[in-house]
């Protein structure tokens, strides 16, 4: 354990606890852009700089190991105005449009020139111009709104093992691409737009669908499949308008391209709401053997609609359907005539009850799971 | 080698002697020797040597003919002189003195003092028994076989000998740290990447010197304790690649490196890994993660790379000159080597002398000269004879020492005082024909350019600096520009991750602390220097002026009228300051102001 002093108060922290994370343990505040709890330090937003007494320049907290005796001063007037620099340098190279930006309100850079009070820019200067360009139908990427925080690379290398993007050219003109300046083609996981504190990188689908405060969230469970990543609605006018997930959670908010960005089926009109019964053969909608051979598909005409082949049911009529039909093959062949196959969408909780009405409810070892295949 | 040979000669190849025909020269004495009959006996006691820089890259190719142990130094030898070289002085004997180097050469050989330098420029870099002809792998054998690397640290801090790259860490402090680091794999980098502008002292000590750099490493590693090891050189140095390569492989036939080297059970072996040609990666975090296969940018320290380096092990980097320094202490003892220098400044220092110099080259003077001394006397004063304005030294990361400062010793800690550092050695003269406001946004340029991108204050910071440095030499500068200059230039400094940024507003302070006039001259409309093109009128001085219609030929932007044998005249509204008609005219009758 090594002892520091931050702002005067004292605590014990382990080895190679760096002197950012020694100072949240304390409740003091340090402004932060790059750095992310979960992912490598970086140091390049300079936000975090701290004086440390016994080294002559300010350090970034959210890189320095503390060591032993380590005395801190988190703010003087002198580290303020190098942080006021460093935000005005930023601004004076940021498209400044917040009102209608995707990000507003829920901002970090927004927030931080808003705490410093920044109106006038002494800097003011040339801005980088992009193209937009992705024709992806998920994530948007306004790199004027970058800034350069690294935190998108790493966590598409770190967290997704991906490594789609990275830094290119150097000097003002640096910035964060797919290799050749191509479209991104990647896992579109979204992982890097949890991560982005600007709002260089959003959802498309969630653009001008509604500000943050007019939002209501509903913390709620994947059940795209098993693994149960805890996912947050964000519910406007009773639509789920984005999904996002939380770092306290035990998936500490990663989420895959389904759970982030799947969600339009909730109110789609195609979505099953009701259990249906069916009341036509299965063989009535499929091809035949023979036109099966020849390659013949029919034109959809033809295919019959799901309500001639069902009809939608109550949840009472279902189960006793359901319930009744088991019992009577049970008793006519015996339950190994009968099967159950599970699914990876369901929870663990869920497989389990189901593995148990198969062999203690009907008395067969018939179960298996569509993840073995 | 030279024992049974009379006849030797020796001719400039570094990258300057090759670039100004080198290659040719050789050849040529090849062919003339071969056509003027020279008997196969005579060829037979004649070697041709292939050497390194010899520092006065201005007066390439440099031919040394040296018959029974006398030296004759040829200037600016191009191959069709050499048939007369041949006859006259090898056959006949009789030296061509019309092209024999003059006093100047003598002079810029005076004062200086060549420790690293000492070998270069006289033995072929090619040849290993070369190297080891002059006590070279000595230093090695002695470390290797009788010392403990307790004793070399013990040898390598009382010489006070300190980092050559840059920064001027003790290198004894840092191979301490290192020895005493408890890890298995230890790595010992060697710092080519060389990226300043201008500079050219790394490139020539490995051209022409690379065996002291590779036994500067074995020494190294076995004090650190580290068999492996790197020199990062940048792919643009392709010869001093080449010759680093062949080096290296001579070294391992002769069991410099490799398993057990030289009987002992100590074990190295160095890689050479290429650069890009980016500045930045010759800051060593910035290195270390190239050589990982990351894109080069630093990152922040602590931790050190002593500590935590290369792969995450202990990692020691050292420049070349620093490297090429150590073979010279252990032959020589610290308490030679300290005998040179200052208190606090030991030994010798290389630096490229350029710009408004008459001999522009490599020059090693020992710490603490005075500036003075190296401008005039081995540099012969300016070369346009005009008033010397300032001397730039340390490149993109340092500074301006006005004309009045001259007798300031050149040491770590004389031109820190002065706001300037040693770096890594360059020396640009600057006359009164450039402007220093100018200078700056030159190296502002570079920096803006060379800047990784990653941290905020040098990625826009030296792009603000720059816009506003472009806005002054515009004339479009504004009130309040120069505090504005200074207010950011000071906050890039403290706020920056790497030494690139931390350093890169140095040019813009020392100019303005020493030549804020020339800044408010510029935010008035005027560049005393008459550099910055939108801040010139030319004009056309009556008096001289006797109506030739040159400069009127001459103007692409047909902004001259005049009738013949009369004056002419420039409309300032037309002029798009090309000075094409200050060129054309022999009267001297344009002026610009
Ligand atoms: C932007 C930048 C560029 C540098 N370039 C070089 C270089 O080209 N060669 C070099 O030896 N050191 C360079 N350095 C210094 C190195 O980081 C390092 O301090 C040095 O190699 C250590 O060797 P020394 O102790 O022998 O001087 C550079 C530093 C910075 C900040
Ligand atoms: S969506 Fe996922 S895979 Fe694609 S760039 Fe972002 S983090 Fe990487
Ligand atoms: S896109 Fe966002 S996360 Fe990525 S570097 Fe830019 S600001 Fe940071
Ligand atoms: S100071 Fe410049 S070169 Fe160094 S890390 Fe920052 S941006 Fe990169
Ligand atoms: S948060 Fe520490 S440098 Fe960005």
């Amino acid at each position: 354990m090594v002892k520091v002093t931050i702002d005067s108060k004292t605590i014990e922290v382990a080895e190679g606890t760096t002197v950012l994370e020694a100072a949240r343990m304390l409740n003091i505040q340090i402004p932060t852009l790059c750095h992310h709890p979960k992912l490598t330090p970086f140091g390049g937003c300079r936000m975090c700089i701290v004086e440390v007494k016994g080294v002559p320049r300010p350090l970034t907290s959210c890189t320095t190991p503390v060591s032993e005796g380590m005395e801190v001063t988190t703010s003087s007037p002198e580290i303020e105005e190098l942080r006021k620099t460093v935000l005005e340098l930023i601004l004076s190279d940021h498209p400044n449009d917040c009102m209608i930006c995707e990000k507003a309100g829920d901002c970090t850079l927004q927030e931080l020139a808003y705490f410093y009070g920044i109106k006038e820019n002494r800097f003011a200067g040339e801005r980088r111009v992009y193209e937009k360009r992705d024709g992806n139908p998920f994530i948007e990427r306004d790199m004027e709104k970058c800034i350069l925080c690294g935190r998108c690379v790493k966590v598409c290398e770190e967290v997704q093992g991906v490594e789609a993007i990275d830094f290119t050219y150097r000097g003002f003109k640096s910035k964060i691409c797919p290799p050749f300046e191509k479209d991104l083609k990647c896992e579109f996981c979204g992982q890097c737009v949890a991560v982005c504190p600007t709002g260089a990188l959003t959802g498309k689908m969630w653009a001008l669908r509604g500000r943050q405060k007019d939002i209501k969230e509903v913390d709620t469970t994947c059940a795209y499949c098993g693994t149960g990543c805890n996912i947050t609605l964000h519910v406007r006018a009773n639509e789920v308008i984005r999904v996002t997930s939380k770092e306290d959670k035990w998936n500490e908010g990663w989420l895959c391209v389904k759970g982030r960005f799947g969600y339009t089926f909730i109110n789609s009109p195609d979505r099953l709401k009701k259990p249906l019964i069916r009341i036509e053969t299965k063989d009535e909608g499929r091809r035949t053997k023979d036109e099966k051979q020849e390659g013949i598909s029919r034109p959809s005409s033809l295919v019959p609609h799901l309500s001639s082949l069902f009809r939608e049911a109550t949840w009472d009529e279902a189960l006793d359907y359901t319930a009744q039909r088991l019992k009577e093959i049970k008793g006519k062949h015996g339950p190994d005539a009968i099967a159950g196959l599970s699914s990876a969408r369901c929870t663990t909780e869920e497989n389990y009850l189901f593995q148990k009405f198969v062999r203690a409810g009907l008395g067969t070892n018939n179960i298996d799971h569509c993840a073995r295949l | 080698m030279k024992a049974n040979n009379n006849t030797t000669i020796r001719i400039c190849m570094g990258t300057g002697g090759i670039a100004a025909g080198g290659a040719e020269v050789l050849n040529a004495f090849k062919k003339e020797l071969n056509l003027a009959g020279i008997k196969a006996n005579i060829e037979k006691n004649c070697s041709m040597h292939k050497v390194g820089c010899r520092g006065l890259c201005a007066k390439d190719v440099l031919v040394d003919v040296i018959i029974n142990d006398e030296k004759t130094t040829y200037q600016f030898i191009k191959s069709d002189m050499v048939p007369r070289i041949v006859k006259e002085h090898i056959i006949e004997k009789t030296p061509v003195i019309d092209w024999v180097v003059g006093e100047d050469y003598h002079n810029f050989h005076k004062k200086q003092f060549k420790v690293v330098l000492s070998d270069c420029g006289s033995i072929d870099p090619e040849d290993i028994t070369a190297y080891i002809g002059v006590k070279g792998y000595e230093a090695a054998k002695k470390v290797l076989i009788s010392l403990k690397p307790e004793e070399v640290v013990e040898i390598i801090k009382s010489s006070g000998l300190r980092g050559r790259g840059g920064a001027g860490f003790p290198t004894g402090v840092k191979w301490e740290i290192a020895m005493k680091q408890d890890s298995k794999q230890k790595y010992l980098i060697c710092n080519a990447d060389e990226g300043d502008p201008g500079a050219f002292m790394d490139r020539s000590v490995i051209e022409g010197n690379p065996h002291a750099v590779i036994e500067g490493m074995i020494i190294g590693a076995y004090t650190i304790g580290a068999d492996k090891g790197y020199v990062y050189i940048r792919a643009e140095y392709p010869l001093a690649v080449e010759r680093l390569k062949k080096a290296l492989s001579d070294a391992r036939e002769n069991g410099f490196l490799g398993k057990g080297i030289l009987g002992t059970k100590f074990n190295f072996d160095i890689k050479v890994k290429l650069g890009a040609g980016a500045f930045v990666c010759g800051e060593e975090t910035a290195l270390i993660a190239s050589i990982e296969g990351q894109r080069g940018m630093p990152r922040a320290k602590p931790p050190f790379p002593v500590y935590h380096g290369l792969w995450g092990k202990p990692t020691v980097i050292n420049n070349v000159e620093t490297l090429a320094n150590v073979p010279c202490i252990i032959r020589n003892g610290a308490r030679w080597f300290a005998s040179f220098g200052t208190e606090k400044s030991k030994g010798t220092k290389v630096f490229a002398l350029t710009g408004k110099i008459k001999n522009s080259g490599l020059i090693e003077v020992p710490m603490g000269i005075p500036l003075r001394e190296i401008i005039y006397d081995i540099g012969g004063g300016t070369e346009s004879g005009k008033a010397l304005k300032a001397v730039q030294t340390g490149g993109p990361s340092g500074g301006c020492i006005p004309a009045d400062m001259l007798d300031t010793p050149v040491d770590f800690e004389s031109l820190a005082k002065v706001g300037s550092i040693v770096g890594s050695g360059g020396m640009v003269v600057l006359d009164e024909d450039n402007c220093m406001v100018n200078m700056a946004q030159y190296f502002l340029q570079f920096t803006q350019m060379e800047s990784c991108g990653k941290c905020v204050p040098c990625r826009i910071g030296t792009k603000r600096l720059l816009e506003i440095l472009d806005r002054i030499t515009k004339g479009k500068g504004k009130k309040g520009d120069i505090e504005l200059l200074e207010k950011l230039s000071r906050d890039i400094k403290a706020a920056s991750l790497c030494g690139l940024g931390q350093t890169a507003p140095n040019p813009v302070l020392s100019t303005i602390k020493y030549f804020r006039h020339e800044y408010e001259a510029h935010l008035q409309g005027k560049c005393p220097a008459a550099v910055c093109k939108e801040l010139l009128t030319y004009y056309i001085l009556e008096e001289f002026c006797n109506g030739c219609g040159a400069c009127l030929r001459a103007c692409p932007a047909g902004a001259i009228t005049g009738e013949k044998k009369k004056p002419h005249f420039i409309d300032s509204e037309i002029c798009i300051k090309c000075g094409a008609c200050f060129d054309a005219c022999k009267f001297k009758a344009v002026a610009k102001e």
